[in-house]
């Protein structure tokens, strides 16, 4: 009997084959700790009786939702964590080079195949290289640091084939933005994404973390990519029989398949205040808008400034309309400025920020008060995520976003 | 079997963690904080209104969104016995259950029910409202012993020798 | 009798022959800047204290949104909404995200001759160019705003003689810092600080800039310069002509005199929480830090980023030390990412912000927490100034700053 990607993942991890529904064991081979997390980590690794860390070498510390600090006490955090960094032995730190997705993928620390946990929903987002990881909450974080284990149920797999190519000026978000609208909020929950296609294919890596990263707002546990030429090249490494062997075979079961055509796809939003609320950016265009935020791990990315940059360029962010720029990583931020996207942004008048979660979560980076409606990048629009519950927020890809910051109002991005 | 009483709350579907717990208070020190600003983008009023024992009833995906476990501590500590709901949310869901929130899963109870009514919950059985029962289903034995160890972490104190 | 500067702009202001120190006069305000520290107050007051009200001359009007970018709060939001509307509705000039306000005025709207009102204390900054620049509380402003006048005490001039030139790794800051230092927090109070001397031909716009900007540190209403063909030329640069070039009349009166010897000047250091608590930069090195800020309306200009830039170049930001870099505007950010300023700064670890008042302001951005050390080039070190009560903070130079956070504790740039 066939498997798909994930059956194959923890099939390996475990040394047997295994069936979705099943309950089994698995070895983690990285976690993520993020900022906001830390101190509570802390408190259960310390209460559960650990006295090491199973693995220092395989925990990776980020500061990313409160980098710049902006209340008093964020800075506790900083300290919760160069303490319990410097007291089991973790060596991987990172205080101020960007989001937590972000670094996982770019730096190394997650290759095809891995199974890996992190404290923050978004974890899903390395899927994109095609490992299996997932969000889990503080007091598993604590379990898995101390043993190395945590339990999982597998996952039934939803696949999503997409062939063809998409229009230009439509992005991968646009993509993700649509399949979440037909699956809604909680169509995947439990279950694994495993995205497959022609269209799928000639996707940058890039590109298919803005789609593992928004598994999540449909519910999925994971979502997986085959890894490929493109990964390797990412990765650094040379895939192996295992990485390659990553994609489903034509006799695993599924529990669901959609396919789509890449062609069908256009320019899309996610209205207030849920994610599955999805309509055609054309239906929407003329509203009025107070701000415009590029950024996040969804979309904060090269490739998205650089489409930012492409649209805004020579034009100017309309009157009193505000554009807030925050790369993804201080890695994009120094390719952004080599490659002149951030001039071209900057002189267009955006306000780029120092990369970090910066508005996404709501602690500061622009955030907005009752009645202010708001264009963004990012994967959620919840109420109350960028201000108070009266705040409107369209998510959308980085080239409508440019678009708008320019019209000042919704527009489609190829009416630039 | 364990079987208690108590007043709902009903709030709707895809009641996600930002409305559970705002970012804002996360980094608050203590769950004892935090818990005042429960449910305030919604109902701003909710936090100060939940008694102890009382329970919430809600529609499908409750707790979608992020990985804060913040979200079932705040709500455990502002009282509430059990979230009964047409669905969870994974994550949410798992958290819930290592911090020994009880979540039930029913289809049918919230769309008959109205705020401010009793119910009685039989865990494993059904739920009893307004003489009808509402079958519930059992949950899963991995997650009953993390249940009967009184939550993940005195499941893993008890591994490392430590008691209480 | 013979008039200084200042007496000579109030006059012309006044426009009467002859003004002397005592004196009040009604004056017409050439302009007025209003920052999101206070305008909201004054909008509220505009509308509802007054009956009918209207604005003298929206054109001298210029709002500036600094303080809080991007914003942390929906209560900022709302107040830099409430700005934003007001400007919007009454034609007022409006910028968000350009730099902090003295900055930007002094790029965009500055000339010789001039009176101009500040809702800000460092309003003085503005003598840099021989303009009379002075800060007002939201009252004053409102008058202002309704009337395009108000009225002046004539302020007593003191005169700073400068000679010699700053030795190499000594900045006008270093400057600055020492003469609050020797005149003490309220040694200019209600006064003029006017420089000259042939020290003052050694120093640029930009290094007048810091002077004039810490003149109220020491107490002074404002500080000024004659503008001189340094600051003439500067201004034409610029596509700007001065309303007046004034000189101080020989038998000007002045109420006292000092003089300073620039080659004697050396590194220092403010102590917290004062001002004019200065010490030589040695007798506080070894205090470890925990921030370190680069920026401000005092000291975030390209020279200052030049100066920092060289001493982090190649070198890495200590793990102890978050440094954050502000360029004090959007034309200073995009000069330091053409001299390839930022990705130095961002290569060797710091946080590069958007353009704003950051840290010196102590409310949004990189905000210390309980007992934290933080090293700034910003205008004040005053109690809680930077964020927690229990919080120090040192004043120091660009070089002092940028080799403090590469070192972890503080130290001048020799000491590395």
């Amino acid at each position: 009997m066939g498997q798909t990607i994930i059956e194959k993942i923890i099939a390996r991890n475990g040394g047997r084959s295994v069936k979705p529904g099943e309950i089994v064991t698995v070895s983690v081979d990285r976690v993520m700790l993020d900022d906001i997390m830390i101190p509570f980590i802390v408190d259960k690794f310390h209460e559960m009786g650990f006295t090491k860390v199973w693995d220092p070498d395989k925990a990776v510390l980020i500061y990313d939702h409160l980098v710049p600090s902006s209340q008093q006490d964020d800075v506790r955090h900083y300290k919760a964590g160069d303490e319990f960094a410097a007291q089991y032995g973790i060596k991987h730190v990172h205080r101020s080079d960007g989001i937590c997705h972000q670094l996982m993928t770019e730096a190394g620390y997650v290759k095809p195949g891995d199974v890996v946990f992190g404290t923050d929903s978004h974890t899903t987002t390395y899927g994109c290289v095609g490992a299996f990881s997932t969000g889990i909450g503080y007091t598993e974080m604590a379990a898995i640091l101390g043993t190395g284990n945590l339990w999982i149920r597998v996952p039934e797999t939803i696949k999503i084939v997409i062939e063809g190519s998409l229009p230009e000026y439509v992005m991968s978000k646009d993509v993700i933005l649509r399949i979440i609208g037909d699956l809604g909020a909680d169509g995947a929950t439990y279950r694994s994404l495993e995205f497959t296609g022609s269209a799928v294919d000639a996707m940058s890596i890039s590109s298919r973390m803005t789609m593992a990263n928004m598994a999540i707002e449909a519910g999925a546990k994971c979502a997986v990519f085959t890894p490929d030429e493109k990964t390797a090249k990412y990765c650094g490494m040379e895939l192996n029989d295992f990485q390659r062997g990553l994609r489903g075979d034509s006799d695993a079961s599924y529990f669901q398949t959609l396919t789509y055509r890449g062609e069908d796809f256009v320019p899309v939003m996610a209205c207030p205040s849920q994610v599955d609320k999805i309509r055609n950016v054309k239906e929407l265009e003329g509203t009025d808008i107070d701000q415009v935020f590029i950024g996040s791990c969804t979309n904060g990315r090269l490739e998205d400034l650089q489409m930012a940059a492409r649209v805004l360029e020579g034009r100017r962010v309309a009157p009193f309309v505000k554009l807030i720029v925050t790369p993804a990583s201080r890695k994009v931020y120094e390719e952004a400025s080599a490659c002149g996207a951030i001039k071209t942004l900057v002189k267009a008048g955006a306000i780029v920020t120092h990369p970090g979660c910066g508005l996404c979560c709501g602690r500061t980076g622009g955030i907005l008060c009752d009645g202010e409606r708001v264009v963004a990048t990012n994967n959620r629009n919840f109420l109350g995520r960028m201000g108070t519950s009266k705040v409107e927020i369209y998510l959308a890809s980085p080239a409508t976003a440019a678009a708008c910051a320019a019209a000042g109002k919704i527009v489609c991005p190829d009416k630039y | 079997m364990e079987q208690f009483t108590g007043k709902v709350w009903v709030l709707g579907d895809d009641i996600d963690t930002d409305i559970i717990i705002p970012t804002e208070y996360l980094a608050l020190k203590t769950i004892e904080e935090m818990k005042q600003y429960g449910f305030s983008p919604l109902r701003p009023h909710l936090a100060s209104q939940i008694q102890k024992g009382d329970m919430i009833v809600a529609g499908k995906n409750f707790g979608c969104g992020s990985s804060r476990e913040q979200a079932p501590e705040v709500i455990k500590a502002l009282g509430i016995r059990c979230i009964i709901a047409k669905s969870f949310a994974r994550i949410f869901f798992r958290n819930s259950i290592n911090n020994g929130l009880l979540l039930l899963e029913q289809e049918k109870l919230r769309d008959d029910i109205r705020e401010g009514q009793e119910i009685t919950v039989a865990v494993n059985s059904h739920i009893s409202y307004n003489g009808r029962e509402y079958p519930l289903a059992s949950l899963p034995k991995n997650l009953m012993e993390i249940i009967n160890a009184g939550g993940l972490v005195k499941a893993m104190r008890a591994r490392n020798g430590l008691t209480g | 009798m013979g008039m200084t500067i200042a007496e000579k702009i109030i006059a012309l202001a006044a426009g009467v022959p002859e003004v002397k120190a005592g004196d009040i006069h009604t004056v017409n305000l050439d302009r007025m800047m209003s920052n999101d520290g206070t305008t909201h107050l004054t909008v509220d007051m505009y509308r509802s204290k007054l009956k009918n009200p209207r604005i003298a001359d929206p054109k001298k009007m210029v709002f500036i949104v600094d303080h809080n970018v991007p914003s942390d709060s929906p209560k900022t939001a709302a107040a830099q909404k409430k700005m934003r509307d007001f400007a919007k509705e009454n034609g007022i000039d409006f910028w968000e995200g350009e730099g902090v306000c003295h900055q930007v005025m002094m790029e965009k709207y500055v000339c010789p001759g001039e009176l101009i009102f500040g809702a800000d204390s460092h309003t003085c900054t503005y003598g840099a160019l021989g303009a009379f620049g002075t800060g007002v509380g939201c009252t004053d402003l409102l008058y202002g705003m309704v009337t395009g006048t108000s009225w002046v005490l004539v302020p007593e001039t003191i005169k700073f003689n400068l000679t010699g030139k700053l030795c190499r790794g000594v900045y006008p800051r270093d400057l600055m810092l020492t003469i609050i230092g020797a005149i003490s927090a309220s040694g200019a109070s209600y006064q003029v600080m006017e420089f000259c001397g042939d020290g003052v031909r050694t120093l640029s716009v930009d290094d007048r800039m810091v002077l004039c900007n810490l003149a109220v540190e020491a107490g002074a209403k404002t500080a000024i310069f004659e503008a001189d063909d340094i600051a003439l030329k500067w201004l034409n640069d610029r596509g700007r002509k001065p309303k007046a070039v004034f000189k101080s009349d020989e038998d000007a009166v002045y109420v006292r005199e000092y003089t300073f010897d620039l080659s004697k000047i050396q590194p220092v250091a403010a102590r917290p929480d004062f001002v004019d608590d200065v010490v030589p930069a040695k007798e506080v090195c070894g205090v470890p830090i925990d921030e370190a800020f680069l920026g401000s309306c005092n000291n975030g200009r390209i020279e200052d980023l030049r100066v920092g830039a060289s001493i982090v170049k190649g070198r890495r930001i200590s793990e102890r030390v978050r440094f954050l870099v502000v360029p004090a505007s959007r034309q200073v950010y995009c000069q330091a990412l053409e001299e390839g300023l930022i990705d130095i700064f961002m290569e060797s670890g710091a946080i590069v912000m958007n353009p704003n008042c950051s840290v010196c302001w102590g409310s949004c951005q990189g905000v210390i927490g309980e007992h934290e050390v933080l090293i700034s080039t910003g205008t004040r070190n005053f109690k809680g100034r930077a964020g927690h009560p229990s919080s120090k903070v040192y004043l120091g130079s660009a070089a002092t700053v940028a080799a403090s956070a590469v070192k972890g504790e503080i130290c001048t740039a020799d000491m590395l």
